[in-house]
């Protein structure tokens, strides 16, 4: 929506006040109050107390304690940040893994979101319930599913053992394949959904005409299938890319003890090390990380809602 | 597209629903499992579902859990469909932008984030933690989400009836109330449901939100997840799959039937007319 175009209303009753007023406070306290006072704490210093940290001000006491507050801020924790490889590290492989975990989506998503578009019309509604159920179904629960299934004697390594395809058992869970697996699995719905929206509307006579013309079916699909479901593929990636980054139940249930993500170490930062400081400045960086591609992804999702 | 499927995109269907499904049912499978060793099937047996409910932590958690999720999903519905009115309705006013910045923000934020500044808020307020701040966050996320689902509905929708309403002296609650409320309704239930289920699933925020006395039931499942594979979790996890599967085909069918219904008022109605 292009917030500049829409008009306001020539009165607005106390009741229209009210409407607005009410989410718009509950979100004001529940979401961004949350989010100053992380930034806050960075930017304290840790303390063996309850809560473990010193506080920079407290609003009750007034202006001057504010300012005093402010000049004892301290950076140190950010500084921390740079100098111990491991959080740098945990940012950098968290990116890795989820780009790698978007590509792999991409691979297996766009086959079964065109077989979607291609299937018969009174299918299509049942198929889709189908990719959406699984969405519905707790993460956790499709997450666990997998230990079963790739542990050293589970599920798949009998499977191949019995075919005679290994002869020793393959070791997958807890590693880095693990956590591809686990991302591709839980994220899948979020990619083949817009996907199978864009391709659904593509105009089938353009592939026709194509034909007609002698264009190979391989090359029509990628002069004209392709860039026309573009749109769908972008707001896929960034669905599965985003909350992939930040994501701590898969790695921590499916990656090895070597396997580093930023929401991992933000958790264990938190609960083992009980040092709120340093997790608040993971969080503070992880947002920063995070802008770029939310900001890309809502631009693109205005640009379509204009095109439609 | 219009053209028939080819060989290529059964297979890929097939297969690409083999992926999403199959997990889920060797889960299913293995809950019935008579051997403790979750891997080795002994046997079909349903001893871990009797046993399920004698242990007294799994079923107090079950039921902070549904409390949680059943008062969550009730208020971020009121929340959630009073920010999709405001979203599609309200027009302009100062605060717009930050105003949808902070519905769409949520629903792509990592959850760490969500749960630790939430943590931080309820310790900076002093509360004491526990059933009613989980149900807080869990609201604040889940409200987002109605938002948007209600908002889709909202979009679509014929305002000349409503503002006929209006012109004929009726009050904008009441007016909310006889037409906008039963034409959206669809969407508010499905904005509760998803509500609803997401709270049910929650790991993260719960655990960073809750206190003493307030385990949730996936906070139990991950801790015992932790400590290996075991087919009492596989029962658990049943338990909860058949659960949201029943209640997400029964309100489709629901919802459809009652789109059904209305089409054929319509057609009635024109009939008449004509």
């Amino acid at each position: 929506m292009d917030e500049e175009h829409i008009p306001a209303p020539a009165r607005r009753t106390l009741g229209g006040w009210l409407l607005i007023g009410v989410p718009y406070l509950w979100l004001l306290i529940f979401f961004l109050a949350p989010f100053l006072i992380v930034f806050k704490i960075s930017l304290s210093q840790v303390a063996i107390a309850i809560p473990p940290y010193t506080p920079t001000f407290d609003l009750g006491e007034g202006w001057q304690a504010i300012w005093d507050g402010v000049t004892e801020f301290s950076v140190e924790n950010y500084l921390w940040l740079t100098e111990d490889a491991l959080y740098w590290k945990s940012y950098l492989s968290s990116v890795i893994i989820a780009g790698i975990s978007t590509l792999l989506t991409l691979l297996i998503g766009y086959p079964i979101a065109y077989g979607m578009a291609r299937s018969p019309q009174s299918l299509r509604p049942t198929l889709l319930m189908l990719v959406i159920l699984p969405f519905w179904t707790s993460f956790l629960i499709r997450v666990y599913a997998w230990i079963g299934i790739l542990k050293n004697e589970g599920l798949l390594n009998q499977l191949l053992l019995s075919l005679g395809l290994i002869s020793e058992p393959l070791t997958i869970l807890n590693t880095n394949i693990a956590v591809y697996i686990g991302i591709v699995y839980s994220y899948l719905p979020f990619l083949v959904l817009p996907l199978y929206a864009s391709l659904e509307r593509l105009d089938g006579s353009l592939l026709e005409a194509a034909e007609d013309l002698g264009c190979p079916p391989w090359k029509a699909f990628w002069k004209i299938t392709v860039p026309l479901s573009l749109p769908g593929v972008i707001a896929g990636c960034f669905l599965v890319f985003i909350p992939a980054v930040g994501e701590f139940v898969i790695p921590d249930l499916l990656g090895g003890s070597d396997t580093l993500m930023i929401g991992k170490t933000l958790w264990s930062e938190f609960f083992n090390n009980r040092d709120w400081p340093v997790s608040s400045a993971v969080a503070v960086i992880l947002l920063l990380i995070l802008v770029i591609p939310i900001v890309l992804f809502q631009n693109q999702q205005q640009k379509m809602s204009e095109n439609n | 597209m219009t053209r028939g499927p080819t060989w290529f995109n059964i297979t890929s269907l097939v297969a690409g629903f083999a992926f999403l499904y199959l997990p889920i049912v060797l889960l299913v499978i293995y809950s019935f499992n008579e051997s403790r060793l979750v891997t080795v099937w002994g046997g079909f047996s349903t001893k871990w579902y009797a046993s399920l409910l004698q242990n007294d932590q799994l079923v107090d958690a079950a039921w902070v859990t549904l409390r949680v999720a059943f008062t969550s999903a009730t208020l971020a519905t009121v929340i959630g469909t009073m920010a999709a009115l405001v979203l599609v309705r309200s027009g302009r006013f100062a605060g717009r932008s930050l105003f949808s910045g902070m519905i769409f923000a949520p629903l792509v934020m990592p959850e760490v984030i969500l749960g630790l500044s939430l943590l931080l808020l309820f310790v900076a307020m002093d509360t004491a933690r526990g059933f009613w701040t989980v149900m807080l966050a869990h609201t604040t996320f889940a409200s987002c989400y109605v938002a948007v689902v209600v908002q889709s509905r909202l979009v679509g929708f014929d305002k000349s009836i409503e503002e006929a309403a209006e012109d004929l002296g009726c009050p904008p609650a009441r007016t909310f109330f006889l037409i906008t409320l039963p034409i959206i309704l669809p969407g508010v239930i499905a904005g509760w449901m998803l509500a609803f289920t997401l709270s049910l699933d929650d790991l993260v925020i719960a655990s960073f939100t809750t206190g003493p006395g307030a385990t949730t039931l996936p906070m139990k499942i991950y801790s015992q997840v932790r400590l290996g594979v075991t087919p009492e979790i596989n029962a658990v996890c049943t338990i909860l799959v058949a659960f949201v599967t029943v209640g997400v085909i029964a309100a489709s069918i629901v919802t459809k039937r009652q789109q059904a219904q209305r089409e054929r008022d319509e057609r009635a109605a024109f009939g008449a007319e004509g």
